[in-house]
């Protein structure tokens, strides 16, 4: 289990600066705040011990090692097979219950840094997973392993998306440089991501396999509203995305190296500089990253305020019941 | 067999017997007060530390103990190691071609400071407060309730659920037979269906699970609401005996702000 802290995506307390971590909680209360109000509208109260149960369930799944080769394993996430199986809004509920108690029991994961774990593990993995798997059952047409590899593909893209937010996330707090960050948790997770996909579609099989009636298609109300939240939350990020600009350390390993080897030579005076200049641009930086951070969190939940409103007008909701 | 997955160490210390409403607060409020304090502010984090390990002396937990839990965190540093290499600033060591910059290092070991604190602190909250009073604590500070069900829920069902994929793991390894040279299983391809199968299975189980509890709920007369006793009225002994810790808190960001910072 030697990768499992790397697998892992819990980010420790004292790896996001304040502002940073205050606008993860800002996130994380808003759209679990929608997820438990559209829990209450679409679900009875017969899902709340699923839920719980379900989030025991994830916890217990990841002690389910896969071997992968010369004593290394994987394990399974979660996220996207949870959202096939009861739905994106209820999995962002057993996500978040997941994330919460292994940071309060277990110091898995900051707490702090919560908001930003629930956004990466539970809401961003539940709603791409979901919106790709929709997504990609749409376009395979109705084959009769179009419902597997839709989930697969999902579970891939989740992870990769969790991955690419916590480098983003890490690079916005100053504490990992993003150039550098950003390819290697992708690529990692890109491997990660093909075993998150693969115990997925063996897990689906399986529950295909021995109970037909928990694999229900879709409504169409649920694929539009998923498909607008996933692509509000990739909005969301974007506008993250541009707020690194104001990193104070956006150069490469090599190019740094050689800029620093140029200024030690050349200015050496500046140094005494570089402290005053330091702070109004951590100032600079931590308005941005908050003005970015409400944006993203207004756009979603203009989404998802908006988006189940316009479904009843259209159509009506349809209760999953899994 | 995993029966005991709380972190709670049993005990009358006066951290044990503090409010749980009072405990979470001190303990997020310390964590953001160790997010806060500056980067170089160096004597701070001795500060922080005694104060950190006078807490948990308090709660008869030695500070070498709390040092060596804290460190579960450690291995997340690796995403802070390019820092050493990128951040510009003095170039402190050159191994190998590769520069070290000083505002590089001074910002890991900050880093590694700040994580390990922190932890030190959860750590703290976790092992002088059960686990079911850390619940209806999350509970009386607003958190919806409907999440502080699913909560305990969850941790209700930990252990069974663990157990259950204990015995899955026992019977793959009880049929997956290995010797020198001949490594256990087939293809990758093949394992993954395997594990795949189990983590389904496992799911099944908790499904029908969830049918039975639901149904055991329903008889005992669940009406869509957890019912729950009304909290105890929170103390001025209580409320007083957080705020030392936040006192000395303050007095420490002060310190690290108008001389070490």
């Amino acid at each position: 289990m030697f990768l499992k802290p790397i697998l892992a995506m819990h980010i420790p307390d004292g790896f996001l600066t304040a502002p940073v971590a205050v606008v993860g909680w800002l996130a994380m209360v808003v759209l679990v705040g929608l997820a438990l109000r559209q829990a209450r509208a679409q679900l009875g109260d017969r899902q709340i011990p699923l839920m719980g149960v379900l989030a025991a369930f994830v916890f217990a799944a990841q002690m389910i090692n896969f071997p992968v080769a010369g004593g290394t394993s994987g394990h399974l996430i979660g996220g996207t097979l949870v959202a096939v199986l009861v739905g994106p809004w209820a999995a962002v509920l057993v996500m978040t219950t997941v994330v919460a108690v292994q940071a309060l029991l277990f110091q898995d994961g900051g707490l702090l840094a919560l908001g930003f774990n629930v956004f990466n593990m539970g809401i961003l993995a539940a709603f791409s997973g979901y919106a790709v798997y929709l997504w990609a059952h749409k376009a395979l047409g109705s084959r009769h392993n179009t419902p597997l590899i839709a989930a697969g593909l999902g579970a891939w893209v989740s992870v990769e998306l969790a991955a690419i937010a916590t480098s983003l996330e890490l690079a916005i707090s100053g504490t990992s440089p993003l150039d550098v960050a950003l390819p290697a948790m992708a690529s990692v997770h890109a491997l990660i991501g093909i075993g998150e996909a693969l115990i997925t579609v063996g897990a689906l099989a399986f529950i295909r396999q021995a109970r037909p009636d928990l694999l229900g298609a879709p409504s169409p109300a649920a694929v539009r509203q998923s498909t607008l939240i996933a692509a509000g939350l990739a909005i969301a990020l974007a506008i993250a995305f541009v707020s690194p600009l104001a990193d104070p350390n956006p150069d490469g390993l090599e190019r740094v190296a050689e800029d620093k080897a140029f200024i030690d030579k050349a200015e050496e005076p500046a140094y005494e500089i570089l402290p005053d200049y330091t702070i109004p641009f951590i100032d600079d930086e931590t308005l941005t990253t908050i003005v970015a951070g409400v944006i993203g969190v207004l756009i979603v939940a203009g989404i998802g305020f908006g988006v189940p409103r316009l479904a009843r007008q259209t159509a009506p909701e349809s209760a999953r019941q899994p | 067999m995993i029966h005991s997955l709380d972190r709670y160490q049993p005990g009358h210390s006066p951290l044990h017997q503090g409010d749980p409403r009072v405990k979470v607060v001190v303990a997020f409020a310390l964590i953001g007060g160790i997010a806060l304090t500056p980067e170089r502010a160096w004597p701070a984090y001795p500060a922080l530390w005694t104060l950190v390990a006078g807490l948990g002396a308090l709660a008869g937990l030695s500070a070498g103990r709390l040092a060596r839990l804290g460190s579960v965190a450690l291995p997340f540093m690796l995403a802070a190691v390019p820092l050493l290499f990128t951040m510009p600033g003095e170039t402190l060591a050159i191994g190998g071609g590769i520069a070290i910059s000083q505002a590089g290092l001074a910002r890991f070991v900050t880093l590694l400071l700040k994580s390990w604190l922190s932890v030190q602190v959860a750590l703290l909250l976790a092992m002088t407060t059960p686990f079911a009073d850390l619940v209806w604590a999350l509970g009386s500070l607003r958190v919806p309730g409907t999440l502080v069900t699913l909560i305990a829920f969850m941790v209700r069902y930990l252990s069974t659920l663990s157990d259950e994929a204990q015995r899955l793991l026992r019977a793959r390894a009880a049929r997956s037979a290995w010797g020198a040279g001949r490594p256990a299983g087939g293809s990758l391809l093949w394992r993954a269906r395997v594990t795949g199968g189990m983590v389904g299975n496992l799911f099944l189980r908790s499904y029908e699970r969830s049918e039975r509890v639901y149904a055991a709920m329903v008889a005992r007369g669940y009406a869509g609401e957890m019912r729950q006793l009304a909290p105890p009225p929170l103390s001025w002994r209580a409320v007083l005996a957080g705020a030392m810790p936040l006192a000395i808190l303050g007095l420490i960001q002060l310190a690290a702000v108008v001389w070490w910072g």
